[in-house]
């Protein structure tokens, strides 16, 4: 037991951390590349054509996984910059700002593909409703948390305000989630739960299932690369980064 | 197999430009993505690899 605690400890410092990432991201990679094949490949030729929709729908493919990335990324990059204010972690802080440019990316892939998905189907790119709002909200609160740690000098400072915008925007997580049940909204409810049978075809489910894995691998691949990035930038006065290969090597 | 020919495919029964401009939209961000973070890591290491080099000279006499 105390060994297990000794172990994570020791991965909660940059300098161990740095080259651990640095092994696990070509598996990330790998996992994502494998995931997008098979779910592409169940999302374009498997899946049968929608009776509604005809085959409009196949946006649901990368709009679900990205809006659910979008809401999952938020509340995993909360908890790190959470975590980071209450025991004064400097790599939970990184972490936090390594995973809000790719949030903030979902979020945008979520409300792109929302409008080209809305258009054809409601017959608008964009409504004023609960759910594309405080979608939108999620959006804001990622650019303002990038803002706001960029703008800050003092790297220690910057993680703290950045954790407070962080923590004060979780409440709008679960307003997203719910709001197509809270509002008579135009966006139509969740077609998985796991209190029910799904309300689509099985392939389709699959596919969108699979699809949200590459979404996660991805996810933390890029994350993982970015994390490395921002302990170099903020560790660059270290003697172990100093002693590096990739610093001492021939260029 | 669903689709009867290549046009089929990429017609997406009349849904191409809604269809394809999201997974086009999501294809440029998840490529680009990854390019911006290699040449942070690029930016930072040479950086880190100029400051090693001054260093150095410094040492010299």
């Amino acid at each position: 037991m105390s060994n297990r605690l000794i172990n994570w400890f020791k991965y909660a410092s940059p300098q161990s951390f740095y080259p651990l990432a640095g092994r696990m991201i070509p598996w990330f990679w790998g996992l994502a590349a494998i995931a997008f094949a098979v779910g592409l490949y169940i999302g374009f030729f498997v899946a049968p054509t929608d009776f509604q929709q005809g085959e409009g729908y196949r946006i649901i493919f990368i709009h679900v996984p990205a809006s659910w990335m979008s809401m999952f990324i938020y509340c995993v990059m909360a908890f790190w910059a959470g975590l980071g204010l209450a025991l004064n972690t400097r790599l939970s802080s990184m972490m936090a700002q390594a995973l809000a440019p790719t949030g903030a990316l979902m979020a945008f892939l979520s409300l792109w593909t929302g409008a080209f998905w809305g258009k054809p189907m409601w017959g608008t790119w964009w409504v004023w409703d609960a759910r594309l709002t405080s979608e939108l909200i999620l959006f804001f609160l990622y650019l303002g948390f990038i803002a706001l740690t960029s703008a800050i000098d003092e790297p220690r400072r910057a993680d703290k305000a950045g954790a407070i915008l962080a923590l004060v925007g979780v409440f709008n997580v679960p307003i997203i989630y719910f709001s197509v049940q809270w509002w008579n909204t135009l966006h139509q409810g969740a077609s998985v739960s796991l209190t029910r049978a799904p309300s689509m075809a099985m392939t389709m489910l699959l596919g969108m299932l699979v699809m949200a894995f590459a979404f996660w691998m991805y996810s933390i691949a890029v994350a993982l690369m970015r994390v490395r990035a921002i302990i170099l930038e903020r560790e660059a006065h270290t003697d172990w980064v100093k002693q590096l290969p990739e610093v001492q090597g021939a260029r | 197999m669903q689709w009867e020919s290549p046009a089929a495919f990429f017609a997406m029964g009349g849904y191409a430009l809604y269809v394809w401009g999201s997974f086009g939209m999501a294809a440029v961000a998840m490529i680009v993505e990854p390019l911006l973070v290699g040449r942070r890591r690029r930016d930072i290491l040479r950086r880190l690899r100029r400051e090693r080099l001054a260093e150095e000279l410094d040492e010299k006499p």
